[in-house]
């Protein structure tokens, strides 16, 4: 096999193993540390070695076999100096390993443990792309903006607290699980938004490789815990959002409304799978949760072939319900923006305009009033929101919009 | 593994009096914190447990240098405040956590959870 070739099929297998791999080294070792490092190490030898002496029949098995004899080795290093200390720090794991198929429950205990809700949401989010998703610290640094040290800190800081604390290794009870699944699915979304809508003045208004990340961790959830709505519903959202992004910024770098997206630049497989889970969600006939209502916002969104063809009522049904699980005004001032489709600018503008105690630091606030103001031909206050929109807009595609649409006002 | 449990008290009422029970437990408390304490008992969770008297009745004392300075008053004046504790007996975090809560529901406090040293 040529070197590309082995170099594709090492990449192939990190995408593929990393977390199975994390997950059965941490079950039999007892300790993320060695795990984390026995499988980076594994995988640097596969890079290495792969090239010259051919790509294993089954690399998930040699790596699995690779990462635990170097665990082994540094474990007869480190036991001759530190016995009694390494006894102390193991992980606490009060059932003994599965059989080797139990794959799947192995993951789910490495999720379960790095979206623990008595770490820090910011270390929940770095250890799950560390531990899960295999981005390594750098890779993780940059995609939040924050020092690499400070990064690296950040992560053995958090399992520093997962030894040092108990926090155990496992899958939480049933009475426990939905409450801990959507604390996974927070940490998630925080992933594909912060992918989304880049936050800070950086050259990429959308950082593909996180919403991917986000994208990959939530169908790997799916696929363990398949009769969970809210995994379903989450995954099609992302899907639904994932699926607009050719449309979403302009080739000059300018953030592009729903309403003005080519429709066709759409993915349309993205948008046939994304249906499908919402449709799955509604035969379920369990009510949905908040991530399969918003799905299905978005569900009647990407089913109109044009902005024109759009079921506005349904929009603001499903608002509606959506506000009676989650009464934040972010929710209200999306009701608004679909309001104004069905009843006018100026009904939507007084909807709006209650909000202006919770929202008044919000640009999508600012942005809403800016366009209702423009609607309603009332050009000096909508220029005064434009100019507050701006202000507070995070990320340079969404500025550029605003900027323009401001410049517009006669 | 045996965990520190906190009784944290930010009462905004909280002033100095001349007998040591501002910011102790209201007989309703009290009521809910023998059920609670009860309860650890018959699970095996229970070491210790306590109330502290308020951080004015504290006395520091620092003999580090050649004399014992006796300072009045706690080492921290903050808002929150140690009102009391539990030591408990658990596996593991999440039944720590578990406990806490119960812990801080039948005090009416905030509960500090946080592990010895397993060494």
């Amino acid at each position: 096999m040529s070197e590309a070739g082995a170099r594709a099929a090492a990449s192939q297998a990190h995408q593929q193993d990393w977390a199975r791999l994390i997950a059965t080294l941490t079950r039999r070792f007892g300790d993320l540390d060695l795990a984390e490092e026995a499988a980076a190490e594994a995988f640097a030898t596969a890079v290495a070695r792969w090239p010259a002496d051919g790509v294993p029949p089954n690399p998930g098995a040699w790596l699995t076999t690779t990462a635990s004899r170097l665990a082994i080795d540094r474990l007869r290093r480190e036991n001759k100096r530190q016995d009694k200390h390494r006894e102390a720090q193991l992980l606490y794991d009060d059932d003994p390993p599965g059989p080797p198929g139990a794959i799947g429950d192995e993951r789910l205990r490495l999720i379960f443990t790095c979206c623990h809700p008595a770490l820090a949401l910011e270390s929940r989010v770095a250890l799950t792309l560390r531990l899960v998703g295999g981005l390594t610290v750098p890779e993780i640094a940059r995609a939040f903006l924050v020092q690499e040290a400070a990064m690296g800190q950040r992560i053995t800081r958090a399992k520093a607290k997962i030894k040092a604390a108990r926090i155990p290794y496992r899958v939480p009870s049933a009475e426990d699980l939905p409450a801990r699944v959507s604390g996974v699915l927070a940490v998630l979304f925080l992933v594909f938004n912060e992918g989304y809508l880049v936050t800070g003045t950086g050259p990429d208004p959308v950082r593909h490789d996180l919403t991917a990340e986000a994208i990959r961790l939530t169908r790997l959830i799916r696929a363990l815990l398949p009769q969970e709505g809210e995994v379903a519903g989450l995954l099609a959202l992302m899907l639904l959002i994932e699926a607009r992004r050719a449309a979403r910024v302009s080739p000059g770098g300018e953030l592009v409304t729903l309403a003005d997206q080519d429709r066709g630049a759409w993915d349309a497989v993205l948008i046939a799978e994304g249906h499908r889970l919402v449709r799955e969600r509604l035969a379920a006939g369990v009510a949905p949760g908040c991530y399969q209502v918003l799905a299905a916002i978005n569900a009647v969104h990407t089913s109109a072939r044009e902005v024109r063809d759009t079921d506005w009522s349904q929009i603001v049904a499903l608002y509606d319900q959506l506000a009676r699980l989650d009464a934040s005004p972010v929710v209200a001032l999306n009701r608004a923006i679909a309001v104004a489709e069905l009843d006018g600018p100026e009904v939507s503008l007084a909807a709006v305009d209650r909000l202006a105690g919770p929202l008044a630091g919000y640009h999508a606030y600012h942005a809403t009033r800016a366009d209702l103001l423009r609607r309603l031909g009332r050009s000096q206050q909508s220029r005064a929101a434009y100019d507050m929109a701006i202000e507070l807009a995070g990320n340079a595609a969404e500025t550029a919009y605003l900027t323009r649409r401001r410049d517009q006002l006669g | 593994m045996q965990y520190l449990l906190s009784v944290i008290d930010d009462r905004a009422g909280y002033a100095p009096q001349e007998d040591d029970t501002a910011g102790s437990a209201t007989p309703q408390e009290m009521n809910a914190l023998d059920v609670f304490n009860e309860r650890l008992v018959a699970d095996g969770h229970w070491v210790f447990a306590g109330g502290l008297g308020v951080p004015d009745n504290a006395t520091v004392i620092d003999n580090r240098g050649a004399e014992a300075v006796v300072t009045d008053g706690p080492f921290v004046e903050s808002k929150e405040y140690l009102g009391g504790l539990w030591i408990i007996e658990a596996p593991d975090l999440d039944v720590a956590l578990k406990l806490a809560a119960e812990g801080s529901k039948s005090c009416n406090r905030k509960v500090e959870v946080r592990p010895f040293l397993s060494e």
